[in-house]
C-alpha cells in the first residue's frame, strides 16, 4: 500500500513529520506492508497535514491529519476521510499547468518526474533552434511573475541575441513578499520542473550555467533544490551532455541572507557576486550586464517553472488560458485571515471577490473581511468596493494596485488601516538597501508622519501624500517605489482609520 | 568550540583557510564563505574579516560591508536558542501582532536581543512562506505555525525561558 505524507514546509509546521511517524509505527505494529512517500503539497494549507492513501488506483486523503488518526487512516476511514483528493471541490476547479505535479511526485526522484511528464518539454526544446524555442515562449504570452510582468519571451531575446561568450540564468527565488509561497511549494513539490526550465533557457539563450538564488528563511527549498540538482547530475539531465544531446548545462544554489531587497533583480546580482546588495542602476539592463556583467536572464521562480509545459503543450495551449494580455495560469496564493487558504493555479481573470469569498470561504475568524492586500508588502489593499476587479495585470494597475507574485492577505474587520500603513513604511525602513533617499530617508520620515498622524496632526496627511509622490517617482526601485501603493490605498481607501488628523484638518 | 566564546584569531586561522579553499572554485564565493564561518562559529567573528579580505583580494572595509549589510550575520554569537518570529502582514491577519507582544513579554526582551541567562535570542523574521497558516515562528531552524499563546509558551518552556 502507498502512503503519501507531504514533506512541504507548512505541512511539516502543522506536524507532518509525527504523522508519518505515526503511520509507519502503526504499519509495524499491524505488520503491514507500506511504502511510505513524502511528496510536496497539493496546496490545500487549511488540511494539512494532508495523507493520501492510493486505493484501486486513486489517491484518497485524510486531513488535517493527527498522530492519532494513524490507525483510522490505515483503516481506510475516519471522520477525516475525504474521498478522492483529485475530486475535491479545490482541485476539480484548478487549471494546474505549472503546479501538475506538486503534491502528486516524489520531489526527490527524477524517474517519478520522468514517469509523470516531466522531460517532455526539455526534450522537445533539444530538437529546435534557439530562436524557436524564444519564439515558443513569446507566443506563450508568458510574462515574469515575479512581478513585474515584463513578457519573458522579450527578455530571453535580448539575452540571445546579446554578443558575449558567457551568460547566465538566474532564477530569483527570493521570495521575500509576505503572502506567498508558490515559489517555496514549486520547488519543495516538483524541483525538476524548475531544474528543466532553467535548462531550456540555458539552450534558448546560450547560457551553460544558472544560479538559483533562494532566500536564507526557506531551508527545506534549499534543501529539496539541493537533492535534485545532484539526482539530475546524476541521471544525465544536468552536466556536459543534458540528456545526451552534446549541450552543456549545469546549476548551483545559491542561499541569501536575509535581505527582503535582494528579490530585486540588481540586488540580487549584487549579492551573487558577494556584494552588498544594493540595487544597482537601470541600464545596463541585466540581459545585457547582469552576473558578473555578462548577459544574464533574471526570472522568477514561477516564470521558469512555467517554461517545462510551454513547451511540451505549446504555446497556444499556455495561451488559450488567461485574461485580455494575461495569459496562462497563476498560481494564486491565498493567505492571512481565511477559512481556506493554499494555492490555487488558474487561468488569470478570476474576480478577487469569487477568490476571497468563494475560494478562500471568507476568513477563519468569522467576521466580515474589510481589506485585501494583494501582491505582497508593496502592493494595494483593497475594500469589499473592488472585489469584481478580475486578476490580471492591467486590471489591477487599473484600480491603483499591483497582482505581484500572486499573493492575496485576507484582514478581517479588526485590521486597524493606519496600523499597516505605518508597517508598510518600517519594513521599508528595515528593509531598504540604502543606496537611493528617497527610499532610505523617505521610509524613515513616513513612519513619523503617520505617527502624527495617529497624533490627530491635520497637517500630517498633505505631508504624507507629498512623501509618498516623492518615494513612488524619485526611488531607484520597487522598495521605496511601490511602499506608497499600501500606506496610499489605506489613506483613500479607508479614511475612517486615519480620522483623528482629517476631523481636525476639516 | 564553543558558540558562547569568542573564538581566538589564531583558532580561527587554520579551519578559515579549509573554508576558503573549499569555496575556491566558485564564482562570488564570498556570500557562501560567510553561511560556512557563521555555520562554524555561531557568528561572522571580527578576527575573520582581515584574513578573508586578505584570502580574496577585497578590503577589510568590502568585507565588514557585506557581513553589516545582512541581517542574517551577526557579530556575536546567538543565544542557546534562536527564536525567529514572523511579523510580516499575513501573519498579523491571523494575530501575529499578538504573538510578537507575547513573546517580548514573556522573555522579558526586544526584537534584537537576547535573555540575560543566554537562553534565547529574539528575531523579527520577515516573512516564512507559512502564510495560509499564521501566525508563523522558527525555532532553531524548525518551522512552526498556527501560533497562539499557549504553543507559543510550550515552544519557550522547552527552551529553558
Amino acid at each position: 500500500m502507498r502512503v503519501y505524507v507531504p514533506k512541504d514546509a507548512a505541512a511539516r509546521a502543522l506536524g507532518a513529520d509525527a504523522v508519518a511517524e505515526a503511520l509507519t509505527r502503526e504499519a509495524e505494529a499491524r505488520g503491514m506492508e507500506i511504502t511510505l512517500v513524502r511528496t510536496g503539497s497539493r496546496g490545500m494549507i487549511w488540511l494539512e497535514p494532508l495523507v493520501e492513501v492510493e486505493m484501486d488506483g486513486l489517491r484518497h486523503g485524510w486531513g488535517p491529519a493527527d498522530p492519532r488518526d494513524a490507525a483510522a487512516i490505515l483503516d481506510g476511514a475516519g471522520p477525516k476521510a475525504l474521498g478522492p483528493v483529485e475530486e475535491l471541490d479545490w482541485m476539480k476547479r484548478q487549471t494546474r499547468l505549472t503546479f501538475a505535479r506538486v503534491g502528486v511526485v516524489d520531489p526527490a526522484s527524477l524517474p517519478d518526474y520522468a514517469a509523470h511528464g516531466g522531460l517532455a518539454g526539455l526534450r522537445r526544446a533539444l530538437e529546435m533552434t534557439d530562436a524557436q524555442i524564444v519564439a515558443e515562449v513569446r507566443e506563450s504570452g508568458l510574462r515574469g511573475r515575479g512581478g513585474a510582468g515584463f513578457p519573458t519571451g522579450l527578455k530571453w531575446e535580448t539575452v540571445r541575441t546579446a554578443p558575449g561568450p558567457v551568460k547566465y540564468i538566474v532564477c530569483n527565488a527570493d521570495e521575500g513578499d509576505s503572502g506567498t509561497f508558490a515559489d517555496r511549494m514549486l520547488m519543495e513539490g516538483d524541483p525538476f520542473c524548475l531544474i528543466e526550465g532553467m535548462a531550456i533557457a540555458g539552450l534558448a539563450v546560450g547560457a551553460e550555467k544558472g544560479f538559483v538564488y533562494i532566500r536564507s528563511e526557506y531551508p527545506d527549498a534549499i534543501a529539496a533544490m539541493e537533492s535534485a540538482i545532484a539526482a539530475a547530475r546524476a541521471g544525465g539531465m544536468l552536466g556536459v551532455s543534458v540528456l545526451g544531446s552534446g549541450r552543456a548545462f549545469d546549476m548551483e544554489v545559491r542561499v541569501g541572507a536575509g535581505a527582503y531587497v535582494c528579490g530585486e533583480e540588481t540586488s540580487l546580482l549584487n549579492s551573487l557576486e558577494g556584494k552588498r546588495g544594493t540595487v544597482r542602476a537601470k541600464p545596463p539592463l541585466p540581459a545585457l550586464e547582469g552576473a558578473f556583467g555578462r548577459p544574464t536572464v533574471v526570472n522568477n521562480v514561477i516564470s521558469l517553472a512555467s517554461v517545462p509545459t510551454i513547451l511540451a503543450n505549446g504555446a497556444a495551449a499556455y495561451a488559450a488560458q488567461g485574461l485580455g494580455r494575461s495569459r496562462g495560469t497563476i498560481p494564486m496564493q491565498i493567505a492571512g485571515n481565511v477559512a481556506r487558504g493554499g494555492l490555487f493555479e488558474a487561468g488569470f481573470g478570476m474576480s478577487l471577490g469569487r477568490i476571497v469569498d468563494d475560494l478562500a470561504g471568507g476568513t477563519a475568524s468569522g467576521r466580515p473581511v474589510r481589506a485585501v492586500q494583494v501582491g505582497g508588502p508593496l502592493g494595494a489593499y483593497f475594500g469589499r468596493e473592488k472585489f469584481d476587479t478580475p486578476f490580471g495585470y492591467e486590471e489591477f494597475d487599473g484600480q491603483g494596485g499591483l497582482i505581484g507574485h500572486a499573493g492575496i492577505v485576507v484582514f478581517d474587520d479588526s485590521v486597524d488601516m493606519l496600523a499597516q500603513a505605518r508597517f508598510a513604511m518600517e519594513f521599508c525602513a528595515v528593509e531598504s538597501c540604502g543606496k537611493c533617499t528617497p527610499c532610505r530617508i523617505g521610509a524613515v520620515r513616513g513612519v513619523e508622519v503617520l505617527d502624527r498622524v495617529a497624533a490627530g496632526d491635520p497637517a500630517a496627511l498633505p505631508l504624507l501624500a507629498d512623501l509618498c509622490e516623492t518615494m513612488r517617482d524619485g526611488s531607484l526601485c520597487a522598495l521605496g517605489g511601490f511602499t506608497p501603493y499600501p500606506v496610499m490605498s489605506a489613506v483613500t481607501g479607508f479614511p475612517e482609520d486615519f480620522g483623528g488628523a482629517r476631523e481636525a484638518a476639516e | 568550540m564553543s558558540m558562547s566564546e569568542a573564538p581566538h584569531a589564531a583558532e580561527i586561522g587554520a579551519r578559515l583557510r579549509e573554508i576558503v579553499a573549499a569555496h575556491a572554485r566558485l564564482d562570488g564565493p564570498l556570500l557562501p564563505i560567510l553561511h560556512a564561518v557563521q555555520a562554524e562559529w555561531g557568528h561572522v567573528p571580527r578576527s575573520a574579516i582581515a584574513p578573508l579580505a586578505d584570502a580574496l583580494n577585497l578590503t577589510t572595509a568590502e568585507v565588514h560591508g557585506v557581513v553589516s549589510f545582512y541581517h542574517d550575520f551577526r557579530d556575536a554569537p546567538a543565544g542557546r536558542h534562536l527564536l525567529k518570529v514572523c511579523r510580516a502582514e499575513a501573519c498579523q491577519a491571523r494575530g501575529g501582532r499578538g504573538i510578537e507582544d507575547s513573546a517580548r513579554d514573556r522573555l522579558g526582551i526586544e526584537f534584537g536581543e537576547t535573555t540575560p541567562d543566554g537562553a534565547v535570542t529574539l528575531e523579527p523574521v520577515y516573512c516564512l512562506g507559512l502564510c495560509a497558516c499564521g501566525p508563523a515562528a522558527m525555532l532553531d531552524g524548525t518551522l512552526h505555525a498556527r501560533l497562539d499563546s499557549d504553543r507559543l509558551d510550550a515552544l519557550l518552556a522547552e527552551c529553558g525561558a
